[in-house]
């Protein structure tokens, strides 16, 4: 879990600690949940980009109450930090307008929503059946960077190289995609309407 | 120490460190602005209080009192989220960092008219560190709220719906995540010396001298660090010679062009929260933090540890100044070229040289 001072992590009592744990952890998830419902609602891409940053560093929180506080600051900087300002500098430099509302599809009403109900009652039927311990309690598991070093560099350090080939793949079709001879003429890309 | 001592100890601290913070940001543009002026052989500030040094308070109570404009064209919400997202995510950075070692409070009697039992209860001694909070990734924290902190100026650029505002957003969006990797890179060595992510480990790990004589300070052994850090920080806080999204001979104003009264103050505050930041960080990671001579009475061996970390960083909010009135503004081209092409590379291969020393 998070590590205070010394000084200041001993004298708190562990039903206190608990218990604002639990708060947290309900807010924390409470928003995350909101804000990818305020994703898919909103109708202007740059609230969408902004809602899946507050789920973003939700989740981050989530993390770090779990006690992953490695993971959960990774999160920030990376998605929330990195990746979720390149979406914001597309969206600003393409000046996406509002998205079109339509009714929605028949198939999704149909099929699309009963079909997911029903695949995350089954996936929870199971987890529930086939998990013998009891939930993780909040704050219970090890990550701090010093456990997740060693982890990540002897143990899995094959699935870790691999991954980063294939970010590595990835920007090089990004690059090649991106590195096609225009098209269109060059002002595609000036600001329309306003 | 109790829960109510202890909450009641993190918000004294919490409203202290926040009160500094802000009083040191007024001073900073006051010092900036007098030193600037004297490098450019005119006075700064003199009018407000002696030697001008009531000019911050006349500053505050002007941009409170300024009309408070929002164009008619701009997207209202984020046009107004973005100036607090801006100075809330500069100020917060503050928490994790330590000023100094720690203070021992009490051991004091409690006097006996008061009720229940605390009539003649003994407080303490508590030992309370000069930071608000030490947590084991304080670094990381600073740097994820940095990053978070580059969405004040992308939005404010984005919703003014201003060319101008929106090529300063553009710019900034683009210089913060380029130079934000160089800046990480080059702390990675600091990290690997001290072999923690704790601000408060890697001061301690800065005690003691090389040779006998030469302070322990990683700025020696990290000195290519140093100067990858202090580049790519110069650019994260959009200042001269990187201070491209504001650049008023290409953009007006830049991102912040259709901002006025308090909410153009915000960004100035982060700005100049942001400078604090980073000299602070500097002062940390590679100056041995409040480390340095200590001797007198007891009450100067308790003062002159903050007193050094106030020294150190005074002098680094100094260079900044001094290279805001010396240096001249990069092009935006060399600017990237800068960024990617040398200091990206240097800090790698200050990252590896580190590696393979602590390794052998």
């Amino acid at each position: 879990m998070l590590r205070f001072g010394i000084s200041e992590y001993r004298v708190l009592s562990t039903n206190f600690m608990l218990s604002v744990h639990l708060i947290l952890f309900l807010a924390f998830g409470t928003v995350a949940v909101a804000g990818a419902i305020n994703l898919l609602a909103q109708t202007h891409p740059i609230n969408s980009a902004l809602s899946l940053i507050a789920v973003m560093a939700a989740l981050a929180g989530e993390y770090l109450l779990l006690g992953a506080e490695f993971v959960a600051a990774v999160q920030v900087i990376v998605y929330a930090g990195a990746i979720m300002v390149l979406f914001v500098f597309t969206i600003m430099l393409l000046n996406a307008g509002v998205e079109e509302r339509t009714k929605g599809s028949r198939v999704a009403v149909l099929i699309g929503i009963p079909g997911m109900l029903l695949g995350s009652i089954l996936v929870a039927c199971v987890v529930l059946q086939h998990s013998g311990t009891e939930a993780v309690a909040v704050g219970a598991l090890p990550g701090s960077p010093k456990t997740i070093g060693p982890l990540l560099f002897h143990e899995f350090l094959l699935p870790f190289e691999i991954t980063s080939i294939l970010i590595l793949i990835a920007i090089m079709g990004a690059v090649v995609l991106a590195s096609k001879p225009p098209t269109s003429p060059a002002g595609s890309l000036a600001r329309k309407g306003n | 120490m109790p829960i109510w001592i202890y909450i009641l100890a993190s918000v004294i601290k919490s409203a202290l460190a926040l009160f500094i913070l802000l009083t040191a940001v007024a001073y900073t543009v006051w010092l900036e602005r007098k030193v600037v002026g004297h490098m450019q052989n005119r006075w700064g500030p003199t009018r407000v209080g002696p030697f001008g040094l009531l000019q911050p308070a006349a500053d505050g109570i002007k941009f409170l009192f300024k009309e408070d404009l929002t164009p008619p064209h701009v997207y209202k919400p984020l046009y107004i989220a973005a100036p607090l997202i801006a100075v809330i995510f500069a100020l917060t950075s503050i928490a994790v960092i330590p000023f100094g070692n720690s203070f021992t409070f009490g051991p004091f009697t409690l006097p006996h008219f008061l009720p229940f039992h605390w009539a003649d209860a003994v407080i303490g001694p508590y030992s309370i560190p000069f930071q608000v909070t030490d947590v084991n990734i304080g670094l990381l924290l600073i740097l994820g709220i940095t990053s978070i902190g580059v969405y004040g100026v992308a939005l404010a650029g984005w919703s003014s719906n201003n060319k101008y505002s929106l090529l300063g957003g553009l710019r900034a969006s683009a210089q913060m995540v380029s130079y934000e990797i160089s800046l990480g890179l080059s702390l990675v060595g600091v990290l690997i010396m001290a072999g923690s992510f704790s601000l408060r480990e890697i001061v301690d790990a800065q005690g003691g001298h090389f040779l006998g004589f030469i302070p322990r300070w990683n700025v020696f052994p990290q000195f290519i660090g140093f100067f990858c850090y202090l580049m790519a920080a110069y650019a994260e806080t959009n200042r001269i010679p990187f201070d491209l999204p504001e650049a008023e001979t290409e953009l007006v104003a830049g991102y912040h062009t259709e901002y006025s009264a308090m909410k153009f103050a915000m960004f100035f505050m982060a700005e100049y929260a942001n400078m604090i930041t980073v000299a602070c960080l500097a002062t940390l990671l590679f100056f041995g933090g409040w480390h340095g001579p200590v001797f007198g009475p007891s009450i100067l061996q308790a003062v002159l540890p903050i007193f050094w970390f106030a020294a150190k960083v005074f002098v680094f909010l100094f260079i900044y100044i001094w290279v805001r009135g010396t240096l001249p503004r990069f092009r935006y081209d060399q600017l990237m070229a800068f960024g990617w092409k040398f200091l990206l590379p240097l800090s790698l291969v200050n990252l590896i040289g580190t590696a393979i020393a602590v390794a052998w």
